[in-house]
């Protein structure tokens, strides 16, 4: 029953580290801000986790029943406020992506680094 | 039951996820993201965050991937794989090792793994979480502020502020966006580059009528009908 509830945490860790490593391995960066955005996500889930109770219902009020047990809605309401932020600064990436396809015209992250540092070709 | 749909959709999100690192189809990529948001959105409402799970099938599985795709639509959909470099340059950029990142990973996921032996076990009541702020917030806010969701009473009436500089936060990431790619649709426009030249801000460009603009994109006085070679273009447009 421990692993059991432990098994939330450890996919959460595993989808952090697939983030993470899609960022720090991949040279596109399309693939980049995927990464990034799986990390995000991961991060989302483990704050919903910590929220959850067995048996609770969602933190909507019941008319007159004193029984019911709620989620908790912090976490909710922290992570609302952090979709929406994250999807503003992936939005801000593309369209430095678009700009640096314009000016580059690559979006692999060593060929700009190569450009940049004027590796004679 | 619900467990059991909980393990399933997180088993569903893994393999989602490795599927994400292996493709080098960048369309592909994009839409096993989508799917990944979605599968997210799900697991959310299991877990009872039903405000979270539509704003991320909202706006985690539907505006980033139209967003992504549109990026797409700029750029092509093809990741070069690090075998198939085919620029001159890359022959030049010497070859990233790539067992590096992968040990990087696998220490911080472990270390992370270990932590996790500190954790409070899932779903249980007693977990520290749900003993300080929580319950005051699930049994004064129905008299205090008058709406059954208490997400929305924390959101919009407790944390109001908060919420206001998250609007800001918004505000600015479009601003830099429409200013970020006003330079694209400059270039489009008129097939070639112009950097800083112009006397109209391309921020406004769409609110100035297009017959008050010459053919170098700068603004100019209405075409004179004692000018007959100088308007033809310009009333065309």
């Amino acid at each position: 029953m421990r692993i059991l509830g432990l098994y939330n945490y450890w996919i959460f860790i595993f989808l952090m580290m697939v983030g993470f490593y899609i960022l720090i391995s991949r040279r596109n960066l399309v693939k980049k801000i995927l990464g990034l955005n799986i990390f995000q996500t991961s991060v989302f889930i483990f704050y919903i986790s910590m929220g959850k109770i067995t048996g609770g219902t969602p933190p909507i009020l019941v008319e007159g029943s004193e029984e019911v047990i709620y989620s908790n809605p912090l976490p909710h309401v922290l992570i609302l406020t952090a979709i929406v932020v994250g999807v503003s600064t992936t939005a801000v990436a593309l369209a430095l992506v678009v700009r640096i396809k314009e000016a580059y015209g690559t979006i692999e992250g060593d060929e700009i680094s190569a450009m940049d540092n004027q590796i004679p070709f | 039951m619900s467990v059991l749909v909980d393990f399933a959709l997180l088993a569903f999100l893994a393999t989602t996820a490795i599927a994400v690192v292996r493709t080098t189809n960048l369309f592909a990529a994009v839409m096993l993201a989508g799917i990944y948001s979605l599968l997210t959105a799900g697991l959310f409402t299991v877990m009872d965050a039903v405000d979270v799970a539509f704003t991320e099938a909202a706006v985690g599985a539907g505006i980033s991937t139209v967003l992504m795709l549109a990026t797409l639509s700029f750029i092509g959909s093809k990741e070069e794989s690090p075998q198939v470099r085919i620029t001159e340059i890359s022959a030049k950029v010497p070859d990233r090792r790539p067992l590096f990142p992968l040990f990087a990973v696998l220490v911080t996921g472990a270390i992370l793994i270990w932590g996790t032996g500190d954790m409070p076990p899932f779903g249980d009541p007693a977990d520290p979480i749900h003993h300080h702020v929580a319950p005051r917030y699930l049994e004064e806010s129905g008299h205090e502020i008058g709406i059954p969701n208490v997400v929305t009473s924390v959101l919009a009436s407790y944390r109001g502020f908060d919420t206001f500089g998250e609007t800001t936060v918004v505000f600015t990431a479009a601003v830099g966006v429409m200013i970020l790619l006003s330079a694209i649709r400059r270039k489009d426009r008129y097939g070639e580059e112009r950097w800083g030249e112009e006397d109209v801000p391309n921020l406004f460009r769409g609110f100035v009528p297009n017959f008050w603009l010459g053919d170098d994109g700068r603004m100019r006085a209405p075409p004179s009908p004692q000018e007959p070679g100088e308007g033809g273009e310009g009333k065309a447009s």
